[in-house]
């Protein structure tokens, strides 16, 4: 092998491990210290190491093993260097001991959930928790984060920063919450998920929830904890949910890229394996009988689907799962959506009485879908100067220009 | 605070639009403006002329230079402004993003220096 296919290959190699395991090896760096940025500053120099040396020795048969051990000899030097003063000979002690043994093991313990369970900890800053989870977990840059987030770079890093020194000084536990403490700790986890994954999306009807940018990342993070929680219902239900919404990815444009409503969109082009996996997962989750919100999300995306398929009206269905979804989780969104369907079964008036009103949420103002939702209903009870305003509203809100052409399509087809 | 809303779009391409597709694009802004209004977001905007009729002007060593054509000549110009009311740097992104140039140009977001401060 010459040197430029060895660098090619060291290259490979790392790429590789990288995104099956750089979570897996921050965890395990800074499960017992909680130091997750000392973590990931031991793991990249590992990570710069093993490009200098496998080109030149090859790759080893345990590339994270490797790693492991490079990043832990880092860790205690950049330890040392920075306590010099207050040399805690017994935590080095301890890191030493439990890396070594984790460098020896043929299994390096996986303990990205426990690690996930401190960044959406209740004392980390609710609108930090998803950007952390998808930096430590995943090793997404404050760059890729912060656009994705729409914030700027600069501020995103030292957000992200300030957290993981929460994480340190408060010494935020690395570990999955005990049985009666687990529901609650994980619906925060479960949200942070959520939210990088519904991030910025906004469908006039609320049924075609997708994250553009970290669809994949997320996807990744909401199976992980599926699979580490088999017995949690609303694990299986988020990923359910989540699956049911990207199966529909292919669907919700056009050849030209216009955006296809829910109700148009073609069922020959939604990803039957995704459905099928969600439906097997809301399924497996129903049976333990504890209800919560993301499983009704699943239940509702199930039922649309349903209907789209056999052209058979459940609208009565699709509004009792909105009731319990909104007295489980009683958020304008829940009610915007659940006025849509009760539009279904009693008509556009009785709809328009069912939306939230501005007043008890100041944020629906700026909020798309309220105005996209108010204005279809305006439109269906005749009120077409009202339903064109709020067309108009709804159109200067949108961030997406095929959703926004769509808008701008229905409002100029309202009769003058 | 105050946010400017610098817009930066290719120019050219609206001469090469549909008249269908004009209406849109105006339609856009309008929707936008609209949005702004609404939200108690919006101060101030206007579209330039475009980069062909811009002059430049600068005064060194005692001597006036004038130029024709803009200060920068680049890919995408600017071609309107929005001023807005935002409490903080991520609402003003929020609205960037909402702005019809932003997914067919460039918005830059410049916060306004407070001389009150």
């Amino acid at each position: 092998m010459n040197s430029h296919e060895g660098d090619v290959q060291a290259r490979i190699t790392a790429d590789a491990v990288a995104r099956r395991s750089y979570g897996k090896l921050v965890a395990f760096l800074a499960a017992r210290t909680q130091d997750v940025a000392a973590a990931e500053d031991a793991l990249s120099e590992a990570f710069a190491s093993a490009l200098a040396d496998w080109p030149r020795n090859g790759c080893p048969s345990n590339p994270e093993a490797w790693l492991l051990t490079v990043a832990r000899r880092k860790a205690i030097d950049m330890h040392r260097a920075r306590h010099r003063h207050e040399i805690a000979a017994e935590q080095l002690q301890m890191m030493a001991e439990g890396l070594d043994a984790a460098a020896t093991a043929a299994e390096i313990p996986d303990q990205r959930l426990a690690m996930m369970f401190a960044c959406a900890h209740p004392a980390i800053d609710a609108g930090i928790r998803a950007p952390l989870i998808l930096q430590v977990v995943l090793g997404l840059d404050a760059k890729t984060i912060a656009s994705a987030f729409l914030t700027s770079p600069a501020a995103m890093g030292k957000r992200l920063v300030r957290a993981k020194e929460k994480i340190r000084q408060a010494r935020i536990p690395f570990s999955v919450p005990e049985r009666e403490e687990l529901p609650d700790r994980l619906e925060t986890v479960l949200d942070a998920i959520y939210a990088a994954f519904a991030e910025g999306w906004t469908d006039p009807g609320g049924t075609d929830v997708a994250r553009r940018d970290l669809t994949e990342e997320t996807m990744f993070l909401a199976r992980l904890v599926a699979e580490l929680l088999p017995e949690e219902p609303e694990a299986s239900g988020l990923l359910a949910l989540m699956l049911h919404a990207e199966a529909r990815r292919r669907a919700r444009r056009s050849q030209n890229g216009d955006f296809v409503p829910l109700a148009e969109q073609d069922p020959a082009l939604w990803d039957t394996q995704m459905i099928d996996e969600a439906e097997a997962l809301l399924h497996r989750a129903c049976i333990r009988s504890v209800i919560g919100r993301y499983q009704l999300e699943a239940a509702l995306q199930s039922a649309h689907v349903d209907r789209c398929r056999t052209g058979h009206a459940n609208w009565e269905e699709v509004v009792q799962l909105y009731d319990a979804l909104f007295a489980l989780a009683g958020s304008p969104v829940v009610a915007i959506n659940r006025a849509l369907a009760i539009a279904e079964t009693d008509g556009a008036a009785v709809a328009l009485d069912a939306m939230p009103e501005i007043a008890a949420d100041v944020r629906l103002a700026e909020y798309q879908p309220y105005w996209a939702a108010r204005a279809e209903l305006l439109a269906r009870s005749g009120a077409c100067d009202d339903a064109r305003q709020s067309y108009e509203i709804a159109i200067g809100l949108e961030r997406d220009p095929a959703v926004r052409n769509f808008l701008l399509q229905r409002q100029s087809a309202l009769s003058i | 605070m105050q946010y400017l809303l610098l817009l930066y779009v290719n120019e050219g391409v609206f001469a090469t639009m549909t008249k269908a597709q004009q209406e849109q694009g105006v339609a856009a802004y309008m929707a936008y403006t609209e949005a702004l209004t609404k939200a108690n977001a919006y101060k101030a905007s206007n579209r330039l002329q475009p980069i062909s009729t811009a002059t430049t002007v600068r005064i060194a060593d005692g001597k006036s230079q004038v130029l024709d054509g803009p200060y920068v000549d680049s890919k995408e110009q600017l071609g309107g402004f929005f001023l807005i009311y935002a409490p903080d740097l991520d609402a003003a992104l929020s609205w960037a993003a909402r702005c019809p140039a932003a997914s067919h140009g460039v918005v830059e977001v410049r916060p306004i220096w407070n001389m009150q401060a």
